[in-house]
């Protein structure tokens, strides 16, 4: 990189994490004016989003070629008020936190302390969701059956297609001002919220320009003040781009960055959505200004890396917005989760993978940052050397890019009804989640905790953490006769927390509906403007909400594990292994050794073990899939944990498959750790024998010591080992590399390992931002170096 | 009929080409005395103590290694990974100890691959009737064939057997054509010396047909414990590790003498 991108990275990975109260400030103004009371709410919201972007602080920094930050430096970070207001207790942990901490300032503290908490106390979202949720709702979500993504975030999980590319957002308001002109206020019943929302649109998409100009303004203004000649002429440069995008459609690869960043700083301020916002398949967007570029000379292959690294660092240096509690736990990562895809098929189903696709593995291999996410998909139609300049960035052991199904995704998302255009323009987002990027709403609305419910099951409907009965009387477990028995009694209890879950989704989904739509968000995805309807209203072309399936490994292998003792051998009867669990297998270590060792494992293609993860697959699926929400979205289901696993973990007492209480569950597909012995080919069988075309999206993890990567025909097994897996309709693979000297010497000396990223599960992270659980837990994940070595 | 057989790996990408289920045989003619897999020398069932460390306890078992399967339980397993073997064109190795020491066993499974299409490799110490070569030589498209020590004297004492009919057998089978790998395991102080190295190089430039590649095994030493928990004879505690210059030295040798060396 150049000594400019060197300079920029630099700063970004220098700069410290901060709470800004700037937005929070600016809000509560806008809604104690009193303003809110005489205009309809998408109108509010908008204007509120609009004084956000009259008021705000400008940045622009050294040498910076794309501008604009959320808040007013790097890395300060804004608070949504009208989400979820931070008590002076929550600051203080946010200050003071090991892990994922954002420093707060006297001054933040006072601006809280003085207004901000004063004005929003019993006002957010989040009072009225708590005020909302009935006493089976709080009994699970407190037990930790499943969380809740929408308590502390807006719902989000959506893609950018390719709207911005043709069109600016002049076009985008001569759209609404022609729907709005059509509107029937004698026939349409909606007629009067459908203008609302679209004006709010229309003030928004000015908003945003008027954003760009105030750049241009200052801009000029800093080109004045400015000695370097050439700095100078590019500070000019970037001013007349400000002031020709977003307003109209871009004509080069440097407006398009820079029209999809302002468009990326609307969103993330509009509220906080979950997976913040994405560009989705960037090498196809860019690639025809990419080509003008070269052609006519205004850019060299060169220049157009350092506009990518320059984007790059841009993502850096907007870590998620602050998060606590329930959602700090299953989510606790600086991450945002934009995840960048490359690769795939174009719309016509031909091979979309391009020059830019390897100069963006170029950009992402040098720039070694924690954001954005990057990842590929893999079509049998993509060539084996786009695969193969992936797993040479995977070998470093930065756990980037991570490996998509391209051919899976369509499937999935076309068995949900989307057209295959729409399917074929789509991808994953997040950590895994399938969506159609531009039409889709993919709401993830939490976690849900697998072997929790099994436990519940055990214990006849009693959580045993607390004593206190918060599930079905499912029957006397001392009783169960057979594994038909379990199954039963234990599909009775997951439909019993499933539908407590889906009737708390479709309570918030009206609350978001209700008071906090979103017309910025509501421009870029179709068919909002044309249906007048708000995202968070049903407005995309498509809507979908998932409860994401956490613990497979572990409940199977609980459910292999009763089986195998119990009701085949009779080593143990039921009695016994229930008594053990109680005491956490206290003074039972002989019986956890023989579950833990000698018992059928998920991950090792053994039917044993295997035929439970179908079961227990098939019936999550049974309870969720196609069940209908207000907006008209369908639930789905997917299987991804984030950092769900640890935080359920410690919900969860022992389990039948040897685990300790409190120890984290399995993550994802995968196996549970360490207890795939068969090698990576055995856990891929096992991974695909639940049909995975059937959710939105697993994670699967499999690690990997560097030196197997190091010759011709490691390569090519792993290439083989990701074809092969996608044959079988595998979703998704991530290879973590590294080994686990390194890992075990970074935790004792964690200053040496400033830069050490490992992929944690759907996403990377800093080695040194986990906390010691899930460090340990990543060290405990199988090496396969033994078997690559064999 | 029924082979026994002492384990089963997938996802072996070192025994020929592709990704590979390896099938491994017991029972051994040989008695190297490196040998990494000693629990595969013994033809029969043996009880072994195995340990499992759970919180730092261990926990004891005796478990039995070595396993009677029949044909269609031993192709049950090698069809479990065909789908990986087939997109890397890969497919199934027989090794052991010696798999040529169940030659019908090997010989009705190499049959029931061929007639599957699945490509076969015979991973060979060489010391077995020479008709039993000829015998399977149809049926298998890829032999990886060890040679260890050229000098006789030196090769009885360090394997427990003569080398005249390896030697011999090896000529039959490169004058049948078959596509052969040699495998020599480069073990310091009992293989590793540049005579050793010179004869084995001149024996494989007279061998007639194409120059077969060699793929050269350096020793390491991760099986001490296992001859312990088979209270076997171990004497190989005392062989040091490979020296990295003289693996290099030793390529050269080989590949300045037209012979291609495998990593």
């Amino acid at each position: 990189m150049n000594q400019r991108i060197y300079k920029l990275r630099q700063d970004s990975l220098n700069a410290i994490n901060t709470l800004s109260e700037e937005r929070a400030l600016i809000i509560t103004r806008f809604y104690a004016s009193g303003i809110k009371e005489s205009v309809s709410t998408p109108v509010m919201r908008a204007m509120a989003f609009r004084s956000f972007f009259e008021e705000k602080s400008l940045c622009i920094l050294p040498g910076e070629l794309i501008i604009g930050e959320r808040g007013p430096q790097p890395k300060a970070t804004p608070t949504f008020p009208e989400i979820c207001v931070h008590s002076i207790q929550d600051l203080d942990i946010l200050n003071k936190r090991e892990k994922v901490s954002f420093v707060v300032s006297e001054q933040t503290r006072k601006a809280f302390d003085e207004s901000i908490i004063p004005y929003w106390s019993g006002k957010t979202h989040r009072d009225r969701l708590m005020n909302q949720m009935d006493e089976n709702w709080k009994n699970a979500y407190g037990a930790g059956i499943f969380t809740e993504f929408q308590e502390q975030r807006a719902p989000g999980h959506t893609v950018l297609g390719d709207i911005i590319y043709h069109k600016g957002m002049l076009d985008i308001i001569a759209d609404i001002e022609s729907e709005l002109s059509k509107l029937n206020f004698y026939q349409d019943s909606e007629a009067y919220e459908k203008s609302e929302e679209l004006k709010a649109m229309k003030i928004t998409a000015e908003a945003l320009i008027m954003y760009a100009e105030r750049n241009a303004v200052l801009l000029d203004e800093m080109a004045i003040h400015e000695n370097d000649d050439d700095r100078k002429k590019e500070l000019l440069k970037i001013a007349a781009i400000c002031r020709w995008v977003p307003a109209h459609a871009p004509r080069t690869m440097h407006e398009a960055i820079q029209y999809y960043w302002f468009v990326h700083l609307g969103v993330i301020s509009e509220l906080n959505p979950w997976d913040s916002f994405n560009p989705g398949r960037l090498d196809q967007h860019l690639l025809p200004f990419y080509n003008g570029d070269l052609a006519s000379g205004r850019l060299t292959k060169e220049s157009a890396l350092e506009l990518l690294q320059a984007f790059w660092i841009k993502f850096n240096n907007h870590p998620a917005p602050p998060k606590i509690g329930v959602t700090a736990e299953e989510s606790n990562t600086y991450t945002d989760f934009s995840l960048i895809n490359l690769g795939g098929l174009k719309p016509d189903g031909s091979d979309a993978v391009n020059e830019l696709s390897f100069l963006i593995l170029d950009v992402i291999e040098e720039m070694r940052l924690l954001q954005p996410s990057s990842m590929i998909q893999v079509s049998r139609k993509n060539p084996d050397n786009f695969i193969h300049r992936a797993l040479k960035i995977i070998k470093t052991g930065y756990g980037q890019p991570s490996i998509f199904n391209t051919d899976g995704i369509i499937q999935q998302l076309t068995r949900l009804g989307k057209q295959i255009q729409d399917a074929r323009k789509g991808g994953a987002s997040g950590c895994v989640e399938s969506g159609a990027f531009g039409t889709e709403s993919y709401v993830l609305t939490g976690y849900f905790n697998l072997p929790k419910v099994l436990e519940i099951t055990l214990y006849n409907g009693i959580d045993p953490l607390s004593g206190i009965k918060i599930g079905l009387e499912t029957g006397n477990p001392y009783l169960f006769k057979s594994m038909d028995e379990v199954m039963a009694a234990f599909k009775l209890q997951l439909q019993f927390f499933i539908d407590i879950k889906i009737k708390g989704n479709n309570i918030i989904e009206k609350l978001f509906s209700h008071h906090l739509p979103v017309p910025f968000l509501s421009l870029l995805i179709d068919d909002c403007i044309q249906k007048g309807r708000d995202y968070n209203s049903g407005g995309a072309r498509y809507n979908t909400l998932y409860i994401q399936g956490v613990g497979l490994g572990s409940i199977t292998d609980s459910l292999a594990a009763i089986r195998y003792h119990v009701f085949e051998t009779a080593r143990y009867t039921f009695t016994d292994i229930l008594n053990a669990l109680k005491v956490n297998f206290k003074a039972y270590e002989e019986m956890r050794n023989e579950l833990i060792y000698y018992s059928p494992k998920w991950g090792n293609d053994n039917d044993e073990a295997d035929q439970f993860a179908v079961q227990v697959f098939e019936a999550f699926y049974e309870a969720v899939d196609n069940r209908p929400s207000p907006k008209g979205a369908k639930h789905r289901i997917n299987m991804l944990p984030t950092t769900c696993h640890i935080y359920f973990g410690k919900k969860t007492s022992a389990l039948p498959d040897g685990r300790l209480a409190g120890t984290p569950l399995s993550e994802g597909i995968s196996p549970v750790q360490g207890s795939d012995t068969q090698g990576p080919t055995a856990v891929l069988k096992s991974a695909a024998k639940i049909d995975q075309l059937r959710t939105g999206g697993t994670l699967l993890n499999q690690k990997f010591s560097p030196s197997f990567f190091e010759k011709e025909d490691g390569i090519k097994a792993i290439t083989a080992l990701v074809r092969t897996y996608f044959r079988m309709d595998g979703h998704h693979i991530q290879f973590n590399v590294v080994n686990v000297d390194t890992l075990r010497d970074a935790q004792k000396h964690p200053e040496k390992y400033r830069d050490l990223i490992v992929r944690v599960a759907g996403y990377s992270d800093y080695f040194n931002d986990l906390g010691k659980d899930l460090q340990d837990e990543i060290i405990h994940r199988t090496e396969h170096q033994n078997i690559a070595n064999n | 009929m029924k082979g026994l057989i002492f384990d089963i790996r997938r996802f072996t990408i070192h025994d020929g080409p592709g990704i590979r289920t390896t099938i491994f045989f017991k029972g051994c003619p040989l008695r190297c005395i490196w040998c990494h897999n000693p629990e595969s020398q013994r033809p029969e069932i043996e009880a072994i103590e195995t340990e499992t460390r759970l919180d730092g306890r261990e926990f004891k078992k005796k478990l039995s290694v070595g396993q009677l399967m029949t044909v269609e339980e031993v192709f049950k397993e090698i069809k479990k990974d065909r789908i990986f073997s087939e997109e890397s064109h890969g497919g199934v190795t027989f090794s052991g100890g010696e798999p040529m020491m169940q030659i019908v066993f090997l010989k009705n499974l190499l049959e029931r691959c061929v007639a599957e299409g699945i490509h076969t490799t015979v991973d060979t110490c060489g010391y077995a009737t020479p008709e039993n070569y000829t015998d399977i030589a149809a049926q298998t498209n890829l032999f990886l064939y060890d040679l260890k020590q050229m000098d006789d004297q030196l090769h009885r004492k360090i394997t427990g057997k003569s080398n005249a009919i390896i030697l011999d057998n090896l000529k039959t089978l490169a004058s049948l054509g078959k596509e052969i790998v040699i495998r020599f395991p480069f073990i310091p102080g009992l293989t590793s010396g540049t005579e050793n190295v010179k004869a084995m190089i001149q024996f494989i430039k007279k061998l007639p047909g194409d120059l077969p590649s060699v793929q050269i095994l350096p020793y390491h030493s991760l099986a001490n414990n296992k001859y312990e928990r088979l209270q076997m004879l171990n004497e190989i505690r005392n062989i040091p590790e490979v020296d990295q210059e003289d693996l290099l030295r030793t390529q050269k040798l080989f590949r300045k003498a037209g012979i291609s060396i495998l990593s």
